[in-house]
């Protein structure tokens, strides 16, 4: 019982980094229809902003929190005014490649400023050690994320359920012609969502930095190939798919982890084969 | 002149969908673009409204050249839009589809939710409706009423009449009537004759993306070879 216990809480802490980066990437592809590979590398960069913060202005944790995914929000608001603003109308293919180009991109920008080895992280005065739980050790940093994950989920229903922009961007994501018809900037708006997606995303990486151990160049990909599969069996666009998909995928990944660790992945995809065959449109998904 | 265009071409990729259209529509007036299906009266009121921007052509508002400018741009000088399919919100409640027109013009005037739901007594049943449970009629009550909830001076109906029933069709020219007694200019694109005979006082008739005929449209009712060239199926 005990056993079980741990692994369905590090499943959790698990699943809430990967909601973290899904919700990014869901807001993203729910509102503007662009799948955006480059997410994960906003995480990396989130991660690794925020640990230049902590490591070399000596800040705390909260400030590198802070500083290091805003930062990254620059990158983000590049990224679309610049570039992804062009391929909205074309087919989904180059979206792809156009942001797998940025994950080069990004993976070869971090080699040249922070070097190609994996960093390691200060170690947390804040939030650190472990506290007994049903006798057994678990750390505080991991019950903090297990915490962070629904507060977020929170802010975003609260954002586009209950706000002013909210309702503008659910108009404008399901009808962007009729929405710049009534005065709404649909660009701008476009722009705004895709940066606060990126903030997400690079949020999730500022939050793994005392969490992953080592800081490595490419440290998005697997992330972003989990976010994936939390997105599609959730169903693309929906937040709320996102979300229990990112708790399925955390608490199967961490006991098939402890108890099949040869077929941990293997469970995973199994899983995502599984929902795609029963419901092609993700478990809350609109049919399309 | 409220609204002038002149020798407007539109394309759709490389197809020449409006060529030269120019007309005109006065401050107050209800004007018909008449025309079978595919002639081009979508696209005129989507040009306008900067949703296809011509590639040549001038259309001035009230005198400011607003070809080519983005659609909210348009929006935010007083134009509304009805397109055919309406397009109501269907994540968001009637309500709240009202309210985010009100609050995007940023203009105060006669149209408020009140006089909407006076307007369409029956949308005020519906308030708390998702758009996406609304039936077809309740769609276009809603279409309507939103773009009057933004106090335009000009409003672009796109084929109001169709689909609707006689006795409903009959209940619109009334509606229409009254948006019009409040100082709305109204540019309506119908396949309609007779209803646009009751609603509008001059109309333009289009065949392949051109003007063909205008005229008052007691004149174009009388004129049995125009409607027969141009508008009988």
């Amino acid at each position: 019982m005990q056993s079980y216990v741990h692994v369905i809480l590090a499943g959790l802490s698990n699943g809430m980094f990967i909601w973290l980066v899904a919700s990014g990437l869901t807001l993203i592809f729910g509102v503007l229809g662009v799948l955006n590979f480059a997410h994960g590398s906003f995480y990396m960069l989130g991660a690794y902003g925020s640990f230049t913060v902590l490591k070399y202005l000596g800040a705390g944790f909260w400030t590198g929190l802070l500083l290091g995914p805003l930062a990254v929000c620059a990158a983000g608001f590049v990224v679309e005014r610049f570039f992804l603003r062009h391929v909205y109308r074309i087919a989904l293919p180059y979206q792809l490649l156009l942001t797998f180009a940025f994950v080069l991109i990004f993976d070869n920008l971090v080699k040249i400023v922070w070097g190609g080895g994996a960093l390691s992280p200060p170690s947390l005065s804040f939030l650190g050690g472990s506290i007994p739980i049903l006798g057994r050790n678990f750390p505080v940093y991991n019950l903090f994320i297990i915490a962070v994950g629904p507060a977020v989920a929170l802010l975003l229903w609260a954002l586009l359920e209950k706000t002013w922009y909210g309702r503008i961007i659910r108009a404008s994501s399901s009808d962007r012609e009729m929405a710049a018809s009534l005065g709404v900037r649909v660009p701008a708006l476009f722009t705004g969502v895709f940066v606060f997606g990126t903030w997400l995303g690079a949020l999730g990486g500022g939050l793994a930095v005392p969490y992953v151990g080592l800081l490595t160049p490419g440290m998005g990909e697997a992330i972003i190939i989990e976010a994936f599969i939390v997105a599609v069996i959730g169903g693309l666009g929906s937040l709320k798919g996102a979300f229990v998909g990112a708790l399925v995928i955390g608490v199967m990944s961490a006991f098939g982890t402890r108890f099949f660790p040869s077929f941990d992945m293997f469970l995973t995809f199994i899983l995502m084969g599984g929902v795609l065959l029963w419901r092609p449109q993700g478990l809350f998904g609109a049919a399309r | 002149m409220i609204l002038e265009a002149s020798n407007v071409d539109t394309f759709y990729g490389t197809s020449h969908i409006l060529q030269e259209i120019s007309l005109s529509v006065g401050e107050g007036e209800v004007v018909a673009l008449l025309g079978r299906n595919g002639v081009g009266k979508t696209t005129t009121l989507r040009s306008i409204m900067g949703l296809s921007p011509p590639k040549r052509g001038s259309i001035r508002l009230r005198g400011k050249e607003i070809a080519g400018i983005p659609p909210y741009e348009v929006a935010r000088l007083g134009v509304g839009y009805v397109p055919d399919d309406l397009r109501i919100f269907p994540d968001l409640t009637a309500e709240e589809n009202l309210e985010i027109a009100r609050r995007l013009s940023g203009r105060d005037g006669y149209w408020n939710r009140e006089r909407v739901y006076e307007l369409f007594p029956k949308l005020s049943d519906l308030a708390s409706a998702k758009g996406i449970n609304l039936s077809g009629g309740e769609k276009k009550m809603l279409g309507i009423g939103r773009a009057l909830m933004a106090n335009p001076s000009l409003i672009l109906l796109d084929e109001p009449s169709e689909g609707l029933a006689p006795l409903v069709v009959a209940n619109l020219v009334d509606v229409l009537g009254r948006i019009h007694g409040q100082g709305v200019t109204i540019l309506l694109a119908d396949q309609n004759l007779k209803f646009c005979r009751k609603v509008c006082g001059r109309g333009y008739i289009l065949e392949k993306g051109a003007v063909r005929f205008g005229g008052g449209m007691e004149e174009i009712w009388g004129n049995e070879e125009v409607i027969r060239k141009y508008l009988v199926v």
